[in-house]
């Protein structure tokens, strides 16, 4: 089993891609800046989102119940799915009823989590991504990297690459508008003759029984209003109150995950068109056991912007692949451990818990305090390497004693200073990739004593 | 039926207590001394265009010089061709220019709000190569908090807030404009009260 270190370290090895990689995310996360400071109210919206969300789970049967009574007066569908499999069931239930074996899907992390592709292509149906990166990571046999840029690892003479083998582009035309009209061209044919659209959702409102769906390539809507049958798959945490509640999201949303001060296209599905079927499939898949454990229901409170991903300085220059997860990131790394401890006990180390995430946040999850709360439950509920236990249990006693902390500073600075080869060796892990810094000749406490005397 | 009544009962057992909903005070929102202006800029911004026109002649004349000789156009403010909103997407596919009225304009990020009703066919604002909008200049708010109170969003079965041309940089970062959607996007702006 691969864990976040061992995949991280394959990642890196190459450091132009790496520092690329880091670049690219950040430029990402700078635009979020730009957009961000550019409404004084700001902190304000951040806040008010907050405060729906944290209202919305404290009533969210209510508002669930809410909403399936409207959704249905409206002519929708409602499913209720209590894990992955249960999803999948419904979807492929639906296909059968349909009697067709082909269908086109924007893009719905709730679907990755479930691993709907792979499920719906050994009952023998064909999925199609109709999002570009996702489209070009479905060719390549890939899952996404990251949850609104799915092919952000990729660099475009790999896309042009893997268009000439699917789409007969021209073999080393690397131009992303052409590459991008080639998948226009191609989705186009798949949107028309597509009988079956799945979509995610975005919000789902309980005053209306309608949701709002995201885009800005428009493939949501191409398939949802080309297709017979629409099935909207949402985690129940989707749900907010009152339309309204819209406007405080939609403008937190696009200016957090791109710096767009909103997407192309906010759709609004209430209703089914004359003659088409819509159906909305409510799934658990864990939701609810989160929403009992106090210090990680607030997780629950998250839109998918990838803010966090973008300035998180460990995901910049690890990957998304190095998660082994569909939800990447420091989000990611809070989630599936709820999903599975065991399996995902490495993820909450994935972080130095700078706090960056949590600035970001605009429902203001406190990311990095539940990497850190997650540590302890994994530590005691999960395997976790017997270095890492040891490791841990010898920094505590460090760190909790003033003469034994006191004295581990001189050694240091003395070993480092007269026996730099016991600290520079390939058995340090702190050495990888890293140059050991000088060792300062006393420490600050004792500067400063000095200095405060002067 | 028991996979909901699972689900709504963990949710019961484990939701935390009651908390308000905040009151959403929309005078704490960014004021725009020129909402007009802030409007063009965003839509320039975001890859749209826009003509600003004083009156319906003018309008009638702009819309037969964007239309010109083609045949494929569809503008739902006209007389409609038969059946529209049953056609389906082979179609609707070679249309080139659809033309329709919007509802309400956001200056903080140029969307235009429209619905079933102006679009007919909820297919068409997407399949077309071009849209064409067209909104009032008294149609136009400052964020989207004025906007949901201008509108009903479910007033008919589907609506949607259209910001630009349809886009993607899902390659590189590049940003390319004309994704799944249209290519390119006009919003015509009357000053005079058009309905």
């Amino acid at each position: 089993m691969k864990d976040h270190a061992s995949l991280a370290e394959q990642f890196i090895k190459d450091e132009a891609r790496t520092d690329w990689h880091d670049e690219t995310l950040w430029f990402v996360r700078q635009k979020r800046d730009k957009a961000a400071y550019g409404l004084p109210e700001w902190e304000q919206l951040r806040t008010w989102a907050s405060e729906i969300k944290d209202h919305t789970l404290s009533a969210l049967d209510n508002y669930l119940v809410e909403f399936e009574t409207n959704a249905i007066a409206n002519g929708i569908k409602v499913h209720w799915a209590v894990d992955a499999a249960a999803h999948n069931k419904i979807v492929y239930d639906i296909m059968k009823a349909q009697g067709v074996k082909k269908l086109v899907k924007s893009k719905s992390m709730l679907t990755e989590e479930c691993h709907l592709n792979e499920y719906l292509q050994q009952q023998g149906i064909e999925v199609v991504d109709t999002d570009l990166g996702e489209r070009i990571v479905q060719f390549r046999k890939e899952p996404p990297s990251h949850i609104v840029l799915p092919a952000i690892h990729l660099k475009k003479q790999e896309v042009s690459d893997t268009f000439h083998e699917h789409l007969q582009t021209e073999k080393g035309n690397n131009d992303p508008q052409y590459l991008t009209h080639a998948a226009r061209l191609h989705l186009r044919e798949k949107f028309i003759e597509s009988s079956v659209a799945i979509t995610g959702v975005n919000f789902a409102v309980a005053e209306t029984g309608g949701f709002v769906v995201c885009t800005n390539e428009g493939n949501a809507d191409m398939g949802a209003h080309a297709a017979k049958v629409h099935i909207a798959c949402m985690g129940f945490e989707k749900i907010i109150p009152k339309a309204a509640h819209l406007s405080v999201f939609l403008r937190l949303l696009a200016r957090s995950a791109t710096g767009q001060p909103i997407t192309t296209y906010s759709s609004h599905f209430n209703k089914p068109r004359h003659g088409q079927e819509l159906h909305v499939v409510i799934v658990d898949n864990g939701r609810s056991r989160q929403l009992g454990r106090e210090d990680f229901r607030n997780s629950l409170k998250c839109i998918r912007c990838a803010a966090c991903f973008n300035t998180c300085p460990v995901y910049r220059r690890s990957g998304g692949y190095s998660y082994h997860t569909a939800v990447a990131g420091p989000i990611g790394a809070i989630l599936n451990p709820n999903l599975d401890v065991q399996a995902y006990s490495d993820l909450p180390f994935a972080s130095t818990l700078c706090g960056s995430c949590t600035n970001v946040c605009p429902v203001k999850i406190d990311i990095h305090q539940q990497l850190w709360k997650w540590r302890q439950v994994v530590t005691e509920e999960a395997k976790v390497p017997i270095s890492k236990k040891m490791g841990m249990r010898f920094m505590a006693w460090i760190l909790d004693c003033n003469v034994n902390y006191k004295a581990a500073g001189k050694i240091g600075r003395w070993v480092m200073r007269n026996l730099p080869f016991l600290v520079k060796n390939k058995l340090n892990p702190w050495y990888k990739q890293r140059e050991m810094p000088d060792a300062p000749k006393e420490s600050f406490k004792e500067w400063y004593i000095k200095n405060k005397k002067a | 039926m028991s996979g909901r009544a699972a689900i709504l009962n963990t949710i019961k057992n484990n939701k935390p207590a009651a908390t308000a909903l905040p009151f959403i005070d929309v005078s704490a929102a960014i004021q725009y001394i020129d909402l007009l202006q802030q409007y063009k800029t965003v839509l320039e911004s975001i890859g749209g265009s826009w003509q600003e026109l004083n009156n319906e002649i003018e309008l009638e004349a702009a819309i037969q010089s964007i239309t010109g000789t083609s045949t494929a156009v569809v503008n739902t403010m006209l007389s409609l061709p038969k059946d529209l909103a049953g056609v389906d997407a082979v179609a609707l596919e070679p249309t080139a220019i659809a033309i329709m009225k919007g509802l309400v304009a956001v200056a903080e990020n140029a969307a235009i709000w429209v619905t079933e009703e102006q679009m007919v066919n909820r297919l068409l604002p997407f399949i077309c190569q071009q849209l064409v909008l067209v909104i009032n200049e008294h149609d136009i708010v400052p964020t989207m908090h004025h906007a949901y109170k201008k509108i009903n969003v479910a007033a008919t079965g589907f609506g949607v807030f259209i910001a630009g041309p349809s886009k993607t940089a899902d390659i590189e970062q590049s940003l390319v404009i004309g994704a799944h959607g249209p290519i390119g996007l006009k919003v015509i702006i009357v000053k005079n009260k058009y309905v």
